[in-house]
């Protein structure tokens, strides 16, 4: 089983990628099949049904969504199996950018809307710093110079990366990913993630909702970067 | 394989499938060097996926299932990506810049990614400066340039920095620019030149227009002598609009001057 995480910030163009990345593997004979993943709501399965593949939706309500797609890769991976698919395709949320949720044994690829401009590039972090495909998208919106700039910002935080233009609306770029998709890993038996969760863990993540210092335990940092551990 | 400038002859279109599925009527189109030709067609219609399967040099891969030859073979994959081999400059439809940094950074970071010295930059503003009547200094914020500004800074930019033997334009009329002084310079020498047009001046200026319908190519009309006599007609009074246009902007009256 094949498989690929797509992660991206929010509208940057994932799912209409993806829709057409699909179209061409089809194409080219193969069985693929998606899990998509948000926080609280989507109706992109709709979008996806209608290419006749199977498609799955979790949401992951309150737990960090980055958390439950790892959580749930074993189970993702099963139900591909028993559809009879051999690509898995993994949309993630994909929201805070502290983390990536790319195991190592696997196709990780992010998109990024050149229209935010060149300086997004190095915001993102370990999203795109760690990913094997980086897809830009939205580039009919601005010229080439500026695409070009783009993708050098982009190639300055991920040297090894490949990067594809596309658009979802006319499908550029989706044979190329396509192919792509197509000579990725198999998911491994004991993946690793490829990148390090943040410190844990936080007052917040036991429920804690008032706002003023003194209620707050963990590993914090403060404004000034210095950081400190406080609690029992 | 790096091309150089000079070993490129002709580019080749193949043609492929329309919106509908089935081939396009026109099966080839070979352009040499130093020819321009247009592209017509209404909105809509697939001008500027034509122009699209060209920048990427499509091989059957993209969803018109055209094939893009260079010097009558397949070209090497990795001229299709990367900037610092690329064949193509493209001149796209948008008039704005969305990139929040200065016209210097901009440059000098474009010059970067191609390879290029930095040194051109000087050069840019100097050519753009040429086309646009409102100036552009380097340290302005591109994202507060005019139409005519952007459009003219794309124009020069592509004419040096991205300055490569296939030069594809997707619409210049409506610039606020001198089109065809545009047009000129980014046709250089011996270049390639494929322009998707409406603006007659432009369409005429081309030795032959592909018509394109339903996304597919379905005919290829060869400007005639005729065609060109109305096109020296029609740039005199084009570029005395453009010459209205500038008194007018300076405070000036017309008056007197027609």
């Amino acid at each position: 089983m094949k498989l690929v995480v797509l992660a991206g910030t929010p509208g940057s163009g994932k799912t209409s990628v993806l829709l057409h990345a699909i179209k061409a593997l089809i194409k080219h004979g193969r069985s693929p099949s998606v899990v998509k993943v948000d926080c609280l709501w989507t109706d992109d399965d709709r979008r996806f049904k209608k290419l006749d593949i199977p498609v799955h939706v979790g949401l992951a309500k309150d737990m960090c969504p980055d958390h439950f797609t790892i959580y749930n890769i074993d189970e993702m991976l099963r139900w591909a199996d028993e559809k009879g698919c051999d690509v898995l395709l993994n949309e993630t949320a994909g929201l805070c950018l502290r983390c990536a949720p790319y195991p190592d044994e696997c196709l990780a690829i992010c998109v990024i809307d050149v229209t935010t401009g060149p300086n997004t590039p190095l915001k993102v972090g370990p999203l795109l710093t760690t990913a094997d495909i980086v897809v830009m998208t939205k580039g009919d919106l601005v010229s080439q110079a500026e695409r070009e700039v783009f993708r050098e910002r982009v190639l300055e935080v991920n040297p090894e990366c490949i990067i594809v233009e596309a658009n979802g609306l006319t499908g550029k770029g989706s044979f190329e990913l396509a192919d792509l998709i197509g000579c990725g890993p198999d998911a491994g038996k004991d993946m690793l993630l490829r990148y390090n969760p943040p410190l844990a863990i936080c007052s917040l993540c036991t429920g804690e909702n008032r706002v003023s210092r003194k209620y707050h335990m963990g590993v914090l940092r403060n404004l000034d970067g210095f950081m400190e551990y406080k609690g029992e | 394989m790096v091309y150089d400038m000079s070993e490129i002859n002709s580019l080749t279109i193949l043609g492929g499938v329309n919106k509908d599925g089935a081939d396009e009527p026109i099966r080839s189109v070979e352009i040499t060097r130093g020819e321009i030709v247009g592209i017509v067609g209404p909105t809509g219609s697939g001008k500027s996926t034509l122009i699209d399967d060209i920048e990427q040099l499509a091989q059957k891969d993209t969803p018109t299932d055209r094939t893009i030859l260079v010097n009558g073979e397949i070209p090497d994959s990795s001229i299709r990506v990367d900037p610092r081999r690329k064949l193509v400059a493209q001149l796209s439809q948008n008039m704005h810049f969305l990139a929040d940094m200065t016209v210097e950074e901009f440059l000098s970071m474009h010059a970067r990614s191609r390879g290029k010295e930095a040194s051109l930059v000087t050069k840019v503003i100097e050519l753009a400066n040429d086309l646009t009547g409102e100036p552009i200094a380097p340290h302005y914020h591109l994202t507060a340039l005019s139409g005519g500004q952007s459009r003219s800074l794309m124009t020069a930019d592509i004419a040096v920095i991205s300055d490569s033997p296939v030069v594809l334009i997707d619409e210049v009329e409506n610039a606020g620019i001198k089109k065809q002084a545009a047009l000129r310079l980014l046709a250089g020498e011996g270049k390639i030149v494929v322009v998707v047009t409406h603006d007659p001046v432009l369409a005429l200026m081309s030795s032959r227009r592909i018509v394109i319908r339903n996304g597919g190519m379905i005919d290829i009309i060869t400007t005639s002598m005729q065609e060109q006599d109305v096109c020296s007609r029609i740039s005199d009074v084009d570029n005395w609009l453009m010459s209205l246009r500038e008194t007018i902007r300076r405070g000036d009256v017309v008056e007197g001057t027609v």
